[in-house]
């Protein structure tokens, strides 16, 4: 009965993302193309929970929602010239892109049916999430340490390059002017 | 350190008692609100008590109307969705020994709960075809990415006192000592959370006078009525799930465990609703800031001294 409902909730999921995901460049409006692709994340993400990975499902429906709220603002802002406020098609280049798309459908679709899967041995750890986490980060640990400062120093390093106004903007040329020539004032008056 | 709790699961059927505790709570808002607003304005105090009942039957005879070209879907979601969040958001709140789903991940799925009402206001904005409510969509997420991680580490602190994400242990980890008198930041964070993610009070200012009612400026008939409540139950929702969170749960004298839940919760949604006339609204662009620069390392230095607790007790 239970393996039924899990098979039922499996198809169900997987059909949902996937359409959701045709949806994003079927649609004609940018709210709709974004919320549809995180409809499709949020699928992916409660069909994770059919694995028994709560944590990790419910995780990844936070901050694919999140993303996308986020996301729907950057795709209006940098559509520039283009009324992105408009009903506008989702697709440039369609040929191409539709090649492109299929062939790595087919490719990714055609390793997971083919690649041979391995057999369960023994049973699965009382706590699955906890397992996952320690094969996926345990030996590796020392990298991501490394990693994560790297990646703030890049984006931090990324924004000052593209920052057009620097401290001497805010701060005049000795550094003294306080409160700082800020364009919006800040809500700690500094 | 955290007791295993023992949680009687009554499932989806149960959850309609969830659905009619919330909206009990949020009716109390409205006629709360009302009253307030009917003496700060020198006016009879008795037709605020009905304003419930005669706003919905105003609301549900009212014709629906929508802007041109409105993307009617994508609103009606927004409209509709804020009640779903709000009542998700209660399903993992233990009412003594009972609850309708006990999930390890409690305090995550009312975060992603929180973090939905992102994508609902914005979409509520945006259905409309309207200049008013998009720039009130655009308000709420300016507020919404300056009060969210200052929340999420708010929530990390009982999770980390209690050492579990599942309600019922966090509730049961207090038996000793309420978190709110031990983890005071994280509380404030959190209730300051609560009142901005419901669009409420300070942080009211994407449904505000000065758009013309912002996000809801097009709204009417059902779909306001449902947006509406989605405001207050989100309130309600917020109040509730303080109460094994930060508040000891149903531990208390004299009343069963079950009926403790919601009297904590219907004190602290008083208060919330007290802000919404006591303290002045939140300029959208100030609040980074104050939650970036104030609350955030604020919060985190709560979560540390948690965690110190935590560890030095052992």
């Amino acid at each position: 009965m239970i393996g039924v409902l899990v098979d039922i909730g499996f198809w169900v999921l997987g059909i949902l993302a996937v359409a959701s995901a045709v949806l994003v460049f079927v649609v004609d409006s940018m709210a709709r193309a974004t919320y549809a692709l995180a409809l499709s994340f949020v699928a992916v993400g409660l069909s994770l929970l059919l694995l028994q990975q709560n944590y990790v499902g419910v995780v990844t429906v936070l901050m694919m929602v999140m993303e996308m709220a986020v996301m729907a603002v950057y795709m209006v802002m940098y559509m520039g010239m283009n009324p992105a406020l408009m009903p506008m098609s989702m697709v440039h280049d369609k040929r191409a892109a539709l090649a492109v798309s299929v062939a790595a459908f087919v490719v990714l679709g055609a390793g997971a049916l083919l690649v041979p899967w391995p057999v369960r041995r023994g049973v699965p750890s009382p706590d699955v999430t906890a397992a996952l986490g320690e094969a996926l980060m345990g030996k590796q640990m020392l990298v991501m340490v490394v990693v994560s400062p790297v990646m703030v120093a890049t984006i931090v390093g990324g924004i000052v390059l593209a920052a057009g106004r620097t401290r001497y903007d805010r701060f005049g040329d000795d550094l003294d002017v306080r409160p700082p020539r800020d364009p919006e004032r800040g809500g700690v008056g500094r | 350190m955290s007791d295993a709790s023992s949680l009687t699961t009554v499932g989806l059927p149960g959850l309609l008692l969830w659905a009619a505790a919330l909206l009990a709570l949020a009716v109390g808002a409205v006629a709360l609100d009302g009253v307030l607003a009917a003496r700060s304005e020198g006016a009879p105090l008795r037709p605020s008590l009905t304003r419930v009942v005669d706003e919905t039957a105003r609301l549900l005879r009212q014709r629906r109307r929508a802007p041109l070209s409105a993307d009617t879907l994508v609103w009606r979601v927004g409209s509709s969705g804020l009640v779903v969040a709000a009542l998700l958001m209660v399903a993992v709140v233990p009412f003594g020994d009972h609850v309708v789903s006990d999930l390890d991940v409690g305090i995550v799925w009312f975060n992603t709960m929180d973090v939905l009402v992102w994508a609902l206001v914005w979409l509520l904005g945006w259905g409309a075809n309207s200049a008013h409510s998009l720039v009130g969509g655009y308000r709420f997420l300016a507020l919404a990415l300056a009060y969210e991680l200052p929340l999420m580490f708010a929530l990390v602190a009982p999770a980390v006192g209690a050492a579990s994400l599942r309600l019922g242990d966090v509730a049961a980890a207090q038996s000793g000592l309420w978190f709110v008198v031990w983890m005071p930041v994280a509380f404030a964070v959190y209730c300051l959370g609560v009142v901005a993610f419901s669009v409420w009070g300070p942080f009211a200012v994407p449904a505000g006078h000065d758009l013309a009612g912002g996000v809801l400026a097009e709204l009417s008939g059902v779909d306001r009525l449902l947006a509406q409540a989605g405001r207050y139950a989100l309130l309600a929702a917020g109040a509730l799930f303080a109460v094994p969170l930060f508040l000891g749960g149903g531990a208390g004298p004299a009343l069963p465990g079950w009926l403790w839940v919601p009297v904590k919760a219907s004190v602290l949604l008083a208060l919330f609703v007290l802000a919404r006339r006591t303290l002045p609204s939140v300029r959208p662009e100030r609040l980074m800031e104050v939650g970036w620069v104030v609350l955030l390392p604020a919060v985190l230095v709560q979560d540390l001294v948690v965690a110190v607790v935590v560890a030095v007790r052992g």
